[in-house]
């Protein structure tokens, strides 16, 4: 199985706070995999190395057997990295079908390709109904698929979702998991998410990185790694494991 | 060129740019605190200005008295502005709020066009023309009080910030506007309450001003511009910013008009806020945003 | 191209559009020069807010100084036409480029160190105001004692080069105008346009959906000033004489951005509506002033300071999207 991205050693310092501390991790070609963590384990910050807002202090990412840190954000989505915002970031005063285009002309110069490919995304995310609606006028759940709508349509081989089921009801958790799903399964999108929500995670990933202080606690399998003791004294509070 | 008289023009410019520091105080404190950018700063300054022309030329009072009660009139012109026209543009994009305050300056200017004409005014005191000598050094009396003052005013406001319950409410508006909605804070009345110290700010440097100065209505532009390169340089937002970005702008204002042409003066203040703007955008004493 | 543009567009929007330009040529034949110079004025800042919006609606980048794009187009085209007699057509040889590479170097600095917003608007002031006080102490130029063009009575029009009556003044800014628009129109529906409003939009959400954002704002500042500066060309052989006290300042930067600012920003229409809406409360204040006899400088200023100041409380979009929702138009973005 082929490595899709390789991060090895990265480490990130602000004034002094280590951050990252040394993490690595291996994503296979074709694979989900999540990275999980109490609030303030350097998730964020790992994505955001990843996905070129800025650079390591040290350590190595490999995208598709290349380097890629330190390259800017618009670079490292053109070698095939799309990414959503903890914070979504929707094209608020654009229509929904006008916010896939801008992702869709990327790779689809053309006008009238670019809009068959948007029809195509704006369908397999469930937002075609709505295309013609104001992104600002969406629902939560809706700008959230929007988001991955607009990264989907750059057509990624890597996808990094950043608590995308954040503030979801379980029903709604329940359709972005399956939108997942398809999106890895039928159309081969490699996954990488930062997740919260246990219950997708547990649904989706098939491996998991556990992040606490900024480093890498645990690696495994899903149903190994919420047995070990300490990921759940980390993440749910020691007194849980009493 | 001796030694001296670069001394005695950077000591002016030194004077002069601590009343431009309480002028751009002004925008500063607006800006810091109610997130406006008020595009009608030296229109209002020269109201300021033309205020204590007519209270000169009717009472014959002194610049240094009539402080006071023109910075009054000019806090509650500030204090309406803000509560009846700026607080309903404040969720309005920036383009939306600058359009509203350029309607508000061009009233502003040819209202003062149409009352007072467009010549050249000042005021003539008994001690226009007095100096102090200290050894080689020769420093008008009005540069000198018209700076003291300026100092005055802005300990005040400093003062009023850091010590009153107020002042502390409204830094705390700046600091955090979500914060202060929740804790219960009328966050209207506070804006509209800094609008008013902002413009109190330039009516008092605007009377001080004109103890060094000539005024025009067709100035209120300039200052504006004067006052955003101030604050810029000195930090958008930063009291102490306001004060260090006016003594540099004014000392760099004098010794340019003594090294080169004076109408060449302002292409170095400029040059200034270009360098500021791409090597230290949040300015000197700024903090990144 | 014109194809596309048929089928794109809705017919309604065409038929409107082609009635407007239609009377627009007819008028000379009915009006005098007085309307004609009214009119000029209305389609020069029309044309020039055009040229703005390209920046600021399309972006999403404030300009305050582009006083400074139409200014170095009235001096390049007239120092040359004044020194070497050269027409003002092959003037916008050199107009266009000075006025893009300035562009440029501002765009560079501004983008390549992050300045924007706020600052950016100052930038613009600021680069606007050193052409100015550059432009008083250039001799070559005649400084601050100002540029003229030679002004005869011409026997006829001499297009070729630019001198003559108000009507080949008029159409010349007609033509200007209709096609600002459609290269306004053109760039927007393009893959370039798409991208510019992602930026104004959210520039760090363009960034990560891959575009170099350094890349499309400078295309947008460039193009914006290539071709504001055409209109300042018209501007110096239009009104013949050129100061660079009055030409770059500030005042002029200003009332560029009214029109497309009260006609509505980032809309193809904003800047024709809200040039017709501005000049025409103007031209209306005075003469209502005239007839009653008053002549007060200023006084009509002030009227169109609480005009401008009705339409900002009350049209907070603008002047044109209100109206197109009355007739039942719709176009894309804000």
């Amino acid at each position: 199985m082929t490595v899709l991205l390789k991060v090895e050693g990265i480490t990130k310092r602000f004034r002094g706070l280590v951050a990252v501390d040394n993490v690595s991790l291996e994503v296979p070609q074709g694979a989900i995999y999540a990275v999980i963590g109490p609030n303030g384990a350097g998730k964020t910050t790992l994505f955001n190395m990843i996905a070129g807002e800025f650079a390591p202090n040290a350590g190595t990412i490999a995208f598709n057997g290349e380097r890629v840190d330190g390259l800017s954000p618009d670079v490292i989505c053109r070698r095939g990295v799309g990414r959503t915002f903890q914070i979504v970031k929707p094209f608020p005063a654009l229509s929904v079908e006008d916010n896939v285009m801008v992702g869709a002309l990327l790779r689809k110069p053309d006008i009238g390709a670019a809009r068959e490919w948007t029809r195509v995304v704006l369908d397999r995310l469930d937002l075609f109904d709505k295309r013609a609606q104001r992104a600002s006028s969406l629902t939560l759940p809706d700008r959230k698929r929007l988001e991955v709508a607009r990264a989907i349509a750059t057509e990624p081989k890597l996808l990094l979702l950043d608590e995308v089921m954040a503030g979801l009801r379980p029903t709604e958790t329940d359709r972005m998991v399956d939108v997942f799903r398809r999106l890895n399964q039928n159309h081969g999108v490699t996954i990488l998410l930062i997740e919260h929500v246990m219950r997708a995670v547990m649904a989706l990933a098939q491996e998991i990185l556990v992040l606490h202080h900024g480093a890498a606690i645990a690696k495994g399998a899903p149903k190994d790694v919420v047995r070990e003791k300490a990921v759940i004294e980390s993440y749910l509070g020691a007194e849980a494991v009493h | 060129m001796p030694l001296d008289v670069y001394l005695n023009v950077a000591v002016g410019g030194l004077l002069t740019g601590l009343v431009y520091g309480l002028m751009a105080l002004g925008l500063s404190v607006i800006f810091g605190v109610v997130r406006v950018v008020n595009f009608a700063h030296g229109e209002m300054m020269t109201i300021a200005m033309y205020l204590a022309i007519t209270l000169f030329s009717v009472l014959g009072l002194d610049p240094l008295v009539m402080l006071v009660p023109i910075a009054a009139v000019l806090f509650v012109f500030g204090y309406a502005l803000q509560a009846k026209l700026i607080n309903s543009f404040i969720t309005r994009p920036e383009h939306s709020q600058f359009l509203l305050l350029v309607a508000i300056a061009i009233i502003l200017v040819n209202g003062l066009l149409i009352i007072y004409g467009p010549d050249a005014r000042n005021v003539q005191t008994s001690y226009s023309f007095d100096s102090f000598e200290i050894g080689r050094l020769i420093i008008d009396a009005n540069k000198l009080y018209a700076a003291f003052a300026a100092l005055v005013v802005t300990a005040l406001l400093f003062a009023f910030f850091r010590f009153t319950a107020t002042g502390t409410a409204i830094r705390a508006c700046a600091d955090n506007h979500t914060g202060a909605l929740v804790v219960g804070l009328d966050v209207k009345k506070l804006y509209a309450l800094t609008f008013a110290l902002g413009s109190a700010c330039v009516g008092a440097a605007g009377v001080m001003l004109l103890m060094i100065f000539d005024v025009t209505p067709a100035l209120g532009p300039a200052y504006t511009l004067l006052a955003f390169v101030i604050v810029i340089t000195g930090g958008l937002g930063s009291m102490p910013g306001a004060l260090l970005g006016g003594v540099l702008i004014g000392m760099t204002e004098a010794l340019a008009g003594l090294l080169f042409q004076p109408s060449m003066k302002s292409m170095f203040t400029f040059a200034i806020l270009v360098l500021v703007l791409l090597i230290r955008p949040q300015g000197i004493m700024g903090r990144r945003a | 191209m014109i194809g596309r543009i048929l089928r794109d567009v809705p017919r309604r929007t065409l038929v409107l559009l082609a009635c407007f330009f239609a009377v627009l040529a007819a008028v000379p034949f009915i009006a005098g020069d007085y309307v004609l110079t009214i009119l000029i004025l209305i389609l020069y800042f029309a044309y020039t807010g055009q040229a703005w919006n390209i920046l600021m609606g399309f972006t999403g980048y404030l300009s305050l100084g582009h006083a400074l794009f139409t200014g170095l187009g009235a001096y390049s085209a007239a120092s040359l036409f004044v020194h070497f007699g050269v027409a003002p057509w092959l003037g916008l040889l050199a107009a266009i480029p000075i006025a893009m590479a300035v562009a440029g170097l501002m765009g560079f600095l501004a983008f390549r160190f992050r300045v924007s917003g706020v600052y950016f608007a100052i930038l613009t002031i600021a680069f606007a105001e050193f052409a100015r006080i550059g432009f008083d102490h250039f001799a070559w130029v005649s400084g601050s004692s100002g540029l003229f063009l030679p002004v005869a009575q011409y026997a006829h029009n001499d297009l070729w080069r630019l001198r003559g009556n108000p009507m080949m003044f008029y159409y010349i800014i007609l033509v200007a105008t209709a096609l600002a628009f459609l290269i306004s129109y053109l760039l927007l529906r393009s893959r370039t346009g798409y991208f510019w409003l992602a930026i104004r939009e959210d520039e760090q959400a363009a960034r990560a959906t891959g575009i170099d954002t350094f890349r499309y704002k400078m295309m947008a500042v460039m193009i914006s000033a290539g071709m504001t500066s055409f209109g300042g060309v018209f501007y110096a052989f239009y009104y013949n004489n050129l100061f660079p006290e009055q030409v770059f300042h500030i005042a002029r930067s200003i009332e560029i951005i009214l029109a497309p600012m009260v006609g509505g920003i980032g809309t193809l229409f904003g800047p024709i509506v809200g040039a017709f809406v501005l000049e025409t409360a103007s031209e209306g204040l005075r003469v209502i002033l005239e007839a009653f006899g008053i002549d007060v400088p200023g006084i009509k200023q002030v009227f169109w300071g609480f005009v401008l100041l009705a339409i900002v409380i009350a049209l907070p979009e603008g002047v044109w999207p209100w109206i197109a929702r009355r007739l039942g138009l719709k176009e894309r973005g804000p």
